[in-house]
């Protein structure tokens, strides 16, 4: 294991977790499909998860392993629950673009 | 067995209230009339019982019911001191009671609220039961508040009148005055010697413990006073009295004459180890007194209204009864609250039966002539004015006579004023009766064809009043007072005890009956001979408007605090408050101004939501990152 991280250095990874993440947030900022804006969450969530991963092997610890199974078990749900949602907006609405979400104006 | 009897004593009256409170209505108007007559009538005679008991034994009867409250080692029991002095006032409160709840019967008759005015009656008499023979200060407190309570409740009695409502407010609020007095003395009282039980109060006062603090003992005495002059209508406090003419006539005769007004007498005379104590406050009360009697007496000689110019005497004669408390005289103040008792309430009835034969009519000038119609209330009504002026052998000679002559050995400045007061007291009360019951009647033909004497159950009390008012004098004939002896064991020992009866005495005595007489005689000149009749209000003029409009006192007290507590309070009002509320209101606005404004956020476009999330939490990192 450490010969990996030996090889490639934490500090690439931590940048690649970085990029990952910054192109999650874009994609959430700029696209106004909810399908595309789902899937930059994942990208974030998965980013964030590639870095637990690193630093777990970093510090051999096997608890940000550990950690990283419960997050993605929950993303796994989230995901579920979201196409639901996502399913249920498109039969309501005809469309799931983002910009005609406005029911909920105060 | 007297725990029983005391017990029947007080309550009696107080299930009388009841009665006629729950049932009154429905039980009728002469079943409410009997039982509230009954029931003080029951305790008239326990107090006889009582009396007879103690004139025999001599021995005060103490009756403990309960312990009431501790705060540490200051105890207050709950009970009852039945001694010579409560006694006596008990007498006369239930038997007078008694007499002018039968009176009411028929005087109330025709008032739809009858039941509530035997129910307020019955509980008055409960109070002053409890003022009487409460065994300490607070006990006789209850019942000074309460007898406030029913005064106020009896003056506005027929509250569809503003002006009624008005006089019973300002009863309430003068007396309230007084009563902060009083508080205050109790309080003193219960600091300096620990105790307000009037029996130890009096051992330890005696005893000479505290003695050397001579200003707060003053205070004390002061503020017990200023009590006093506030129930018993003294300067500066006596304008409610008049005012309080507005409730029925009954109760002016019952409370605002013959009882309640005694209340300050009644606590002087119980505390009077306590003003022994302090001369400088027995001058004051002596001045006050002598003050009251005069002023109340020149607004007297000029008021139109029948039982206004009974009220002013009122104020007049209390005040030569304060005159005699302050010259340390109690007995003989003692003796004059109850031969006024006596003459003021047949006085006061009397003028009830004249009110009630003409229907209301209160105006002097426009009656006249009742003598030959209402015999038995002149009668009464003569021999009671005849008392009042202190014409001998009337029980007012005895009593008026040896308050000007403790006066004239004390001082003779405040026995020329007692003096005046007395020649104005036997005017003003002839001239109500030569413009009430001689000459022609100047009412409306429709009055006079309806002038009739009134039913039994008013000449009945009238007649009783009379004859008492007639007699009453025997209690305290001059070198042999039964009274004297009867009340040596609660009163402070005179120490030059009774001097023979000299010149001076019979000089001073011939002098009274001389001036009573020359008041009568101005009274028949001016009313009977010259067939004067009072002047419209409108044309008074000069001093005697002066007088008419009361000095202007309560202009006066209206001006100087009526008028900055209003403005103070609409200051209060429309300042203060209106800052205060500013902020409150602020606080309100503010928040509303920014929902508002950040309603405009909630726009519902979920990109601007996701951007304006992102945009918090780099905030919010960068924020940490910085505090690092």
């Amino acid at each position: 294991m450490n010969n990996i991280l030996n090889q490639i250095g934490i500090e690439n990874y931590i940048f690649l977790s970085v990029i990952l993440f910054c192109i999650g947030v874009f994609g959430v900022l700029y696209r106004r499909n909810a399908i595309i804006v789902f899937m930059s969450i994942e990208i974030m969530l998965n980013a964030v998860n590639l870095l637990f991963v690193a630093f777990s092997t970093y510090h051999q610890d096997a608890q940000g392993q550990v950690f990283v199974f419960f997050s993605m078990a929950v993303a796994a749900a989230e995901v579920a629950v979201g196409l639901a949602i996502l399913v249920s907006i498109f039969k309501n609405l005809g469309s799931i673009d983002i910009n005609n979400l406005k029911n909920l104006k105060g | 067995m007297e725990k029983n009897l005391a017990l029947v004593l007080v309550l009696a009256p107080f299930l009388g209230f009841l009665f006629n409170v729950f049932f009154g209505k429905k039980a009728g108007k002469n079943i409410v009339g009997i039982i509230g007559t009954l029931s003080v009538a029951v305790s008239f005679a326990v107090s006889l019982y009582f009396f007879l008991q103690i004139n025999e034994t001599k021995k005060p009867i103490i009756i403990d019911l309960f312990d009431w409250f501790s705060l540490q080692s200051f105890k207050i029991n709950f009970g009852f001191l039945l001694d010579q002095l409560s006694l006596l006032w008990l007498l006369f409160v239930t038997g007078i009671g008694a007499l002018i709840h039968l009176y009411s019967i028929s005087y109330m008759h025709d008032d739809e609220n009858m039941h509530k005015f035997f129910a307020y009656l019955n509980l008055f008499i409960f109070f002053m039961i409890t003022l009487v023979i409460g065994s300490n200060l607070l006990v006789m407190f209850i019942g000074w508040e309460g007898v406030g309570l029913c005064s106020y409740l009896l003056i506005g009695f027929w509250h569809k009148n503003q002006d009624y409502n008005d006089a019973a407010k300002k009863a309430f609020i003068m007396n309230r005055i007084g009563d902060l007095g009083f508080l205050i003395g109790i309080f003193t009282i219960g600091f300096l010697f620990s105790t307000i039980d009037f029996v130890d109060l009096k051992e330890v006062v005696l005893g000479g413990t505290n003695s050397g603090n001579t200003l707060w003992i003053g205070i004390a005495a002061l503020a017990l006073f200023i009590g006093a002059s506030g129930k018993s209508a003294q300067i500066p406090l006596y304008t409610w009295l008049p005012d309080a003419m507005a409730g029925p006539t009954p109760v002016s005769a019952l409370i605002h004459a013959a009882t309640m007004v005694t209340a300050g007498i009644f606590m002087i005379t119980r505390m009077n180890f306590l003003f022994e104590m302090a001369p400088l406050i027995q001058n004051i009360i002596a001045i006050v007194g002598a003050v009251t009697a005069l002023v109340a007496a020149t607004i007297g000689l000029v008021q139109n209204d029948i039982k206004k110019v009974l009220a002013y005497s009122t104020v007049s004669q209390l005040g030569l009864m304060f005159l005699a408390l302050g010259l340390g005289a109690y007995e003989v103040a003692v003796f004059h609250v109850i031969t006024h008792a006596f003459f003021k309430a047949c006085l006061f009835l009397g003028s009830g039966s004249v009110i009630h034969a003409l229907h209301g009519e209160q105006d002097m000038r426009k009656m006249g002539g009742l003598k030959n119609v209402m015999k038995i209330t002149f009668v009464t009504f003569l021999i009671a004015s005849l008392a009042i002026s202190g014409i001998p052998p009337f029980s007012g000679f005895f009593s008026k006579d040896e308050i000007l002559m403790i006066a004239f050995e004390n001082n003779i400045t405040l026995w020329i004023i007692a003096s005046l007061a007395s020649i104005m007291t036997a005017f003003y009360m002839f001239r109500l009766l030569y413009l009430t019951f001689f000459k022609e009647f100047r009412g409306t033909e429709e009055q006079k064809h309806h002038l009739h004497e009134s039913p039994s159950l008013i000449t009945f009390p009238l007649i009783v009043l009379a004859i008492l008012a007639a007699i009453g004098g025997l209690i305290s004939l001059p070198g042999n007072s039964w009274l004297h002896e009867y009340l040596a064991p609660v009163l402070p020992a005179v120490i030059n005890e009774e001097h023979a009866f000299g010149t001076t005495e019979y000089m001073l005595m011939t002098i009274a009956v001389i001036g009573g007489l020359i008041g009568i005689g101005i009274a028949f000149a001016k009313y009977i001979k010259q067939n004067q009749v009072p002047k419209e209000d409108a044309q008074i003029v000069g001093f005697s408007k002066i007088l008419y409009n009361k000095y202007y006192v309560d202009e006066f007290y209206e001006l100087i605090i009526v008028k900055p507590i209003n403005v103070l309070s609409n200051f209060f009002r429309d300042t203060i408050e209106t800052a205060l509320s500013a902020v409150v209101f602020g606080f309100g606005k503010a928040a509303e101004a920014v929902g508002t404004k950040g309603k405009i956020l909630q726009n519902g476009s979920i990109g601007f939501y996701l951007f304006a999330f992102v945009l918090g939490v780099c905030a919010i990192l960068t924020c940490l990152f910085l505090a690092k």
